[in-house]
C-alpha cells in the first residue's frame, strides 16, 4: 500500500509540475489542482497508513487500535483552503483572459512599452 | 490568560464581514468602520507591547487545551513588535488610500484590507506551524483581492502570476508540514523545537528536507533569490497604497524565517549543520545584487522602487542568515526601517505618478508642487539607499558591524556597500529625471482646444502619510539607542529557547499531566538507549504494526 500511495503522490506531483510549466492559464489551474491532490494525500499519509482503523479513541474499548486523527484534521483544512484558492484562481484567470485577450501566464514586458507583445501567441 | 492577545486577530475578523455585507454600498460608513478598526488595532498593539516589556512570554490557549494538543497564540516581544509595526503601517496606508480615493476605485477595498490585517497579525502571533499556514492563506487571499483592486490589463496579468506563484508556494508549505509531522509527530513550534534537537544526525534527513522546504516557502514570501521574481511585477502593478501595505508582507516571510529557523532549525541543532543559514546567506547576497541592478536598470518609477524593496530584503536576510543575536538585533532594526522606507517611497511615488501621464522615467512637464514631491522623494530615496541622517544608514551600519565573521565579512560587506552605491545611483537618476529635468521641459502644447485639466495639488491629508512615514524614519534614527536596547532584549528572548518552550508547554498542571508520558523526550535528559525515535515515527510504526495485526 505504501508503494501505491507513494507512487500516486509522485505521479500527481510530476503531472502538476509539468502542467504548471506550460504557462497557460487552464493547464496551470489543472496543474495546481493536481499538486493539491498530491499534497493532500501526502499529509494524509504523514501520520502513518493504516487500514480500517477509526481516527478516534473509544473509551469503551481502550485496547482498540486507532489511527492518528491529526493528519485527517489537517487535510480537511488543507482541502477547504485549496478549494477556495482554486475557485479564486479560476476567477482571476478568467478576468485576466477577458482583459488581456490571452491566457499566457507570463507577462511579456514589465516596462509596458510594447503593448502589442501582450497578445503574442506563445506556442509552448 | 490575557484575552487581549487574540484581539488583533478577532477585531479585523469581526469588522471585515461587517464592512463587506452591511456597508458595501456606503463608502463613508465603510471608511469610518475601517478607520475605527485600524485605530483599535493600533491601541491594542500598543497595549500588547506594553504587556511584554517585562520580558514574559504570554501564551493564549484557544479553548484552553494544553499546548502541544491545542492551538496556541504566543505573544513575546518580537510578535508584539511586528503587530505594532503592522498597525502603524496599516493606519498610514489607510489614510493615503482614503485621501487619494484609491479605496473607491473598486469594490470591497476596506473589507479586504481588514482581512489582510487579520492574516498578518495572526501569522505574527501564532505558535503553531499549521496555523501559520492558515494565517498565511488568509493574508494571501486578501492580498490577491487587493492586488487586482481597480483592475486593468497589466494589473490583472501580474495579479494572475502573483496568485499562481503563491499557490505553488502554499503547496510547498503543505509538503513541508507533512514531512515535518511525519518525522516529529507535532506541529507546535515549541514542541518541534524540543523534538528536532533530539533527532540524531544520521536520521535527520527528512527533517532537513522539511527545514529547507520551509525556508524556500518563506523565501517566496520574503522575495529572496531564487524566488524573488514575482515581487517587482506585483508591487509595480499593485495600487500604490496596497504596495505600501505589502511592505509588511515580505516582512512576514522574514519573521517566519526568524521564528522557525532560529527556534527550531537554528545553528544550535547539530543535525542541521548550519544548512539553512548557509543557503539563506548565499540567496540574500544574490538578492542584494538583483535589487541593485534592478534599481539601476528600471525604466519606470514603480518597478524601480519594487527592486529597491528586493535589495532591502536581501540586506535584511544577510543579517538574518547569521542566526546570531547581534546580527538579528541589527536585522530587526533594519526590518522596522525598511518597512517604513518602502511604504514612504510607494506613497510618495503614488502622489507623483497620479499627476503625470505615466510613471516612465522620462522628462515631462513638471507637476504641481514639484518641489514638495521632490523633497519627499529625496527623503524616501536616502532612507532606502541607506544614507545619513535617516535610519537606513544606522541599520546598514549595525548589520555591517554584526557581520564580522571571516566567512561572512567579504561577501556581505561587498554586497551591502556596492548595493547601496548602485541604489543611490539609480535613485539619483530617477529623481533627477522626474524632478529636475522636468523643470526644463515646457508644457506640451494642447492638442485640442480644451486643455487637459490641471492635476489638483495634493491636499494636506494626501501628503500626511508620506511625511509621517519619513518622520518615523527620522525618529527611528534619533532614538536608535533606546530602540536598539529594546531590540537587544527582543533578540535575547528569541534565542532563549528554554524560556519559550517552558512558557508554551508547561504553563499549567493540566498540560503537565498529559506531558508526563512525553517524559523521555524532555530536553537535557541523557538518551540512554541512544535510539530516540521521535513520536510521530513511533506512533506511525505502532499503527503499522496494528494494521498488519488486523490484516492478519
Amino acid at each position: 500500500m505504501e508503494l501505491l500511495v507513494a507512487s500516486a503522490i509522485g505521479v500527481l506531483t510530476a503531472g502538476g509540475v509539468y502542467l504548471i510549466l506550460r504557462l497557460r492559464a487552464f493547464p496551470v489551474i489543472l496543474g495546481l489542482s493536481l499538486l493539491t491532490y498530491a499534497v493532500n494525500i501526502f499529509i494524509f499519509s504523514s501520520g502513518g497508513l493504516a487500514v480500517n482503523l477509526p481516527p478516534i479513541l473509544n473509551k469503551y474499548a481502550p485496547d482498540q487500535a486507532y489511527t492518528d486523527p491529526l493528519p485527517q484534521a489537517l487535510v480537511l483544512t488543507a482541502i477547504v483552503i485549496s478549494f477556495g484558492m482554486t475557485a479564486l484562481l479560476v476567477m482571476v484567470a478568467l478576468g485576466s483572459f477577458l482583459e488581456a485577450d490571452t491566457d499566457a501566464v507570463d507577462v511579456p514586458d514589465q516596462d509596458g512599452e510594447d503593448g502589442e507583445d501582450g497578445k503574442r501567441e506563445t506556442s509552448r | 490568560m490575557n484575552h487581549w492577545i487574540i484581539a488583533p486577530v478577532i477585531l479585523p475578523a469581526m469588522i471585515a464581514p461587517l464592512i463587506a455585507f452591511v456597508m458595501r454600498y456606503d463608502i463613508t460608513l465603510a471608511r469610518a468602520a475601517s478607520f475605527a478598526s485600524t485605530l483599535g488595532l493600533l491601541a491594542i498593539s500598543i497595549g500588547l507591547t506594553v504587556t511584554v516589556v517585562d520580558g514574559d512570554v504570554h501564551v493564549y490557549r484557544l479553548g484552553d487545551w494544553p499546548a502541544p494538543f491545542g492551538i496556541v497564540l504566543v505573544l513575546d516581544r518580537l510578535s508584539a513588535l511586528m503587530v505594532l509595526l503592522t498597525a502603524i503601517l496599516a493606519l498610514l496606508t489607510l489614510i493615503h488610500s482614503v485621501a487619494t480615493g484609491w479605496d473607491a476605485k473598486g469594490r470591497h477595498f476596506h473589507a479586504l484590507f481588514q482581512f489582510q490585517l487579520m492574516g498578518i497579525c495572526g501569522a505574527f502571533l501564532t505558535g503553531d506551524v499549521f496555523n501559520l499556514f492558515v494565517f498565511f492563506e488568509v493574508l494571501l487571499i486578501a492580498s490577491y483581492g487587493l492586488m487586482i483592486h481597480s483592475g486593468g490589463v497589466a494589473r490583472m496579468r501580474s495579479g494572475l502570476q502573483y496568485v499562481i506563484i503563491n499557490l505553488a508556494g502554499s503547496t510547498l508549505f503543505l509538503f513541508a508540514l507533512g514531512t515535518l509531522y511525519a518525522s516529529t509527530g507535532t506541529l507546535n513550534i515549541a514542541d518541534l523545537s524540543q523534538k528536532v534537537q533530539q533527532i540524531p544526525t544520521d536520521e535527520a534527513g527528512l527533517v532537513r528536507v522539511a527545514a529547507i522546504l520551509l525556508m524556500a516557502v518563506f523565501a517566496v514570501k520574503a522575495a529572496v533569490f531564487p524566488v524573488q521574481f514575482w515581487l517587482p511585477g506585483t508591487y509595480a502593478n499593485a495600487p500604490a497604497p496596497v504596495a505600501a501595505l505589502f511592505a509588511i508582507m515580505t516582512k512576514v516571510g522574514a519573521y517566519a524565517i526568524l521564528r522557525i529557523h532560529a527556534l527550531i532549525f537554528g545553528p544550535h541543532v547539530a543535525s542541521m549543520e548550519g544548512l539553512p543559514g548557509d543557503m539563506l546567506f548565499v540567496g540574500a547576497i544574490i538578492t542584494i545584487a538583483i535589487g541593485a541592478f534592478g534599481v539601476l536598470g528600471a525604466k519606470r518609477l514603480m518597478p524601480l522602487i519594487a527592486f529597491s524593496v528586493v535589495g532591502s530584503m536581501g540586506t535584511l536576510m544577510v543579517a538574518v542568515a547569521a542566526f546570531e543575536p547581534r546580527a538579528v538585533t541589527a536585522a530587526l532594526y533594519y526590518l522596522v526601517h525598511s518597512t517604513f522606507a518602502a511604504a514612504a517611497l510607494f506613497l510618495v511615488a503614488d502622489l507623483v505618478v497620479s499627476r503625470r501621464a505615466d510613471d516612465r522615467l522620462t522628462a515631462q512637464a513638471p507637476v504641481v508642487q514639484n518641489g514638495l514631491f521632490a523633497a519627499l522623494f529625496f527623503g524616501g530615496a536616502i532612507a532606502m539607499a541607506g544614507m545619513p541622517p535617516l535610519s537606513g544608514f544606522l541599520g546598514k551600519l549595525l548589520i555591517l558591524d554584526a557581520l564580522r565573521e571571516p566567512g561572512h565579512i567579504v561577501p556581505a560587506w561587498t554586497a551591502i556597500l556596492a548595493g547601496s552605491l548602485l541604489t543611490i545611483v539609480g535613485f539619483a537618476r530617477a529623481g533627477s529625471m522626474i524632478f529636475w529635468k522636468s523643470t526644463a521641459t515646457p508644457a506640451p502644447l494642447p492638442v485640442t482646444d480644451t486643455p487637459a485639466p490641471e492635476p489638483a495639488p495634493a491636499t494636506a491629508l494626501e501628503v500626511a502619510p508620506s511625511i509621517a512615514a519619513l518622520a518615523l524614519l527620522a525618529a527611528l534614527a534619533l532614538l536608535a539607542g533606546p530602540i536598539t536596547r529594546y531590540l537587544d532584549a527582543t533578540t535575547g528572548e528569541l534565542f532563549d529557547r528554554t524560556g519559550y518552550i517552558s512558557a508554551v508547554l508547561d504553563e499549567n498542571n493540566a498540560g503537565k499531566q498529559i506531558h508526563d508520558d512525553h517524559g523521555r523526550d524532555e530536553p537535557g535528559e541523557p538518551q540512554a538507549d541512544g535510539a530516540s525515535v521521535p513520536h510521530g515515527a513511533d506512533d506511525a510504526e505502532a499503527h503499522e504494526a496494528d494494521a498488519e495485526h488486523l490484516e492478519e
